[in-house]
């Protein structure tokens, strides 16, 4: 068990040994011009090397730098400072969140009326898959004015594009899953002359559960993505991407790594939750989804 | 106020309940047409209300007014779509998705690199890699390079995925009808292996479309010369010239469907003796 999870980390430590060193280089070669100045003229190499590992404003900042800016952001300030990046994580979090659970209710409801509504399957579904290729996220800037425009300002415009874009792999999983039972298990169903309800209470929705679990993984990452993008048009104070866009205006380069990587961990903490929860139930359920 | 009102009734009702008709019957001209029709409603609909109830143009603008500017900004449209699109996203969607399938087949020799490589491989495909945007723009400039920078490093990692993915997904019978040729490993990976994985590829290439056109876009909201999509959109937007806004949404749309679609018809026509496909062909739809 150990050896063999050891056997399946080594190379990923490999790569990942080869990827910073990779990084040091790269920041090297493109910072060496600015810590040549900063040094001096007569430096040592080691000086120069260290120099350039440690602008203040690095084209590429070396990881020690990143991670340093990441530590001192999320726990160096105190919560409530406009720098702390817990705080803009936390801004971002909870619009991803309101916006997953919009889609969440939206995206269920509407697969479970497209399964049962003929209708609706024939004419709104080609919709919802040609959707897909549209760049959702253009609307961003457009939503939010327009939504400003009647009064509604704040985290919903926000939310509203988040849950845009988790929205449709909910829905596409949601209605896979609700067909996913096959004519056999129908057919015993009606054997047991189970009402609509108890065909869906009994059958499909617990056979959708598998489905949703793999679109709520995607459907997260995209809130976290919307949320994100939905602050950069709205000029807004708060949030990782309004610390993207600062940090873009000023030329702070580790302003933004820190904010990236605060993203990145943000997605995976959603991303985690929802195996988490995914989890709950599958020992809930007995050990199966 | 009441004449919009009973025309919205009206239009609702006869459109519904010819939605319903159509859906209920089967055959190809009735998967297209349904769809279509609900469509067409749902702008009837929209125009009806937009006209009837006065919404004002600052809320949302009627289709017809659209359309109008989508027209009558033609030349600006286009020069938008020059800039986004064919300076920005051709180039960076076209880099990263053949770095991706050199990547997969260079990962292809080696299956400790595989192992290394691929976790993380998902999981940066999965992060919000158009956070990158700021740094790209500050590394390549205003212009088109930043965007199609942050177009290729969005395609690369679906793109890498999926080729390694399709590469090992020949069976041990073709594998071994090949050996029993004495066929070496390139020409096993010519001949058999990278069109078995042609499936693969193709997914990422339409998906990656989109993800290219979103990252060219995105990274405009963080600077650009005064052309390109993204541009036109955030700027309009806070002019409150909401038909530009639509027609350029309009454009990105368009662009992104057809582009789809021209690569799901150039699948089925390299593909044309792939199973998925036959089964395609054969069944009429």
């Amino acid at each position: 068990m150990i050896r063999g999870a050891a056997r399946r980390a080594a190379p990923i430590v490999v790569v990942l040994l080869g990827l910073v060193g990779m990084w040091y280089a790269a920041a090297l070669a493109l910072d060496l011009r600015a810590g040549q100045a900063l040094a001096g003229s007569g430096a040592s190499p080691q000086a120069l090397i260290a120099a350039a590992w440690s602008l203040e404003r690095p084209l590429l900042p070396a990881p020690h730098q990143v991670a340093q800016a990441v530590w001192s952001g999320l726990f160096g300030e105190p919560l409530g400072s406009a720098r702390s990046l817990l705080y803009h994580a936390g801004v971002t979090a909870l619009t991803a969140a309101l916006g997953f659970a919009l889609a969440l209710v939206f995206g269920i409801a509407l697969a479970v009326s497209i399964v049962h509504v003929r209708t609706l399957d024939r004419s709104l579904m080609p919709w919802v898959v040609a959707s897909q290729t549209v760049p959702v996220l253009a609307i961003a800037p457009m939503v939010v004015v327009v939504l400003g425009n009647i009064g509604l300002t704040g985290v919903l415009p926000k939310a509203l594009i988040a849950g845009w874009l988790s929205f449709f792999p909910i829905t596409t999983a949601m209605v896979t899953g609700l067909r996913s039972p096959d004519r056999m298990q129908f057919d015993l169903m009606r054997t047991y002359s189970a009402s609509g309800r108890d065909i869906f209470a009994k059958l499909r929705w617990p056979a959708s559960m598998a489905f949703l679990f793999a679109g709520v993984k995607v459907a997260a990452t995209l809130a976290v993505v919307g949320a994100i993008v939905a602050e950069l048009p709205t000029g807004a104070q708060a949030g990782l991407g309004a610390r993207l866009l600062a940090g873009s205006y000023y030329g702070q380069t580790l302003q933004i790594w820190a904010a990236l990587i605060a993203a990145a961990l943000l997605t995976l903490l959603a991303v985690g939750a929802a195996d988490c929860a995914q989890r709950v139930l599958v020992a809930r359920r007995g050990g199966r989804l | 106020m009441i004449v919009a009102a009973l025309a919205l009734t009206a239009s609702l009702g006869l459109g519904w309940a010819m939605l319903i008709r159509w859906a209920a019957r089967d055959g190809r001209a009735y998967g297209i047409a349904t769809p279509l029709l609900f469509g067409a409603l749902l702008l009837w609909c929209w125009e009806v209300v937009c006209i009837g109830f006065g919404v004002p143009r600052v809320l949302l603008p009627a289709p017809t007014e659209i359309a109008r500017a989508f027209a009558t900004h033609l030349p600006m449209l286009w020069a938008d779509f020059v800039q986004t699109v064919v300076r920005a996203v051709l180039p960076g969607y076209a880099l990263g998705c053949a770095a991706g399938y050199l990547a997969a087949i260079a990962l292809d020799r080696s299956l400790f690199l595989r192992r290394g490589v691929l976790p993380l491989a998902g999981l940066l495909g999965a992060m919000p890699i158009v956070g990158i945007a700021p740094i790209m723009v500050m590394w390549f400039g205003f212009d088109w390079p930043s965007k199609a920078a942050v177009a290729a490093v969005m395609t690369f990692f679906p793109m890498l995925v999926n080729t390694v993915a399709g590469l090992s997904g020949t069976g041990a019978i073709e594998r071994d009808l090949m050996r029993s040729y004495g066929a070496s490993y390139w020409q096993t990976l010519v001949k058999l292996r990278l069109p078995a994985a042609l499936p693969f590829v193709f997914n990422a290439l339409k998906l990656n479309f989109t993800l290219a056109l979103i990252g060219a876009i995105v990274a405009e909201y963080f600077g650009t010369p005064i052309v390109g999509m993204g541009f036109r959109i955030s700027t309009e937007a806070a002019r409150l010239d909401l038909d530009v806004v639509w027609a350029e949404v309009a454009l990105a749309a368009i662009t992104g469907s057809a582009c789809f679609a021209a690569l799901a018809l150039l699948e089925r026509v390299v593909l044309f003796w792939h199973p998925s496909v036959q089964k395609f062909a054969l069944s009429g739809r």
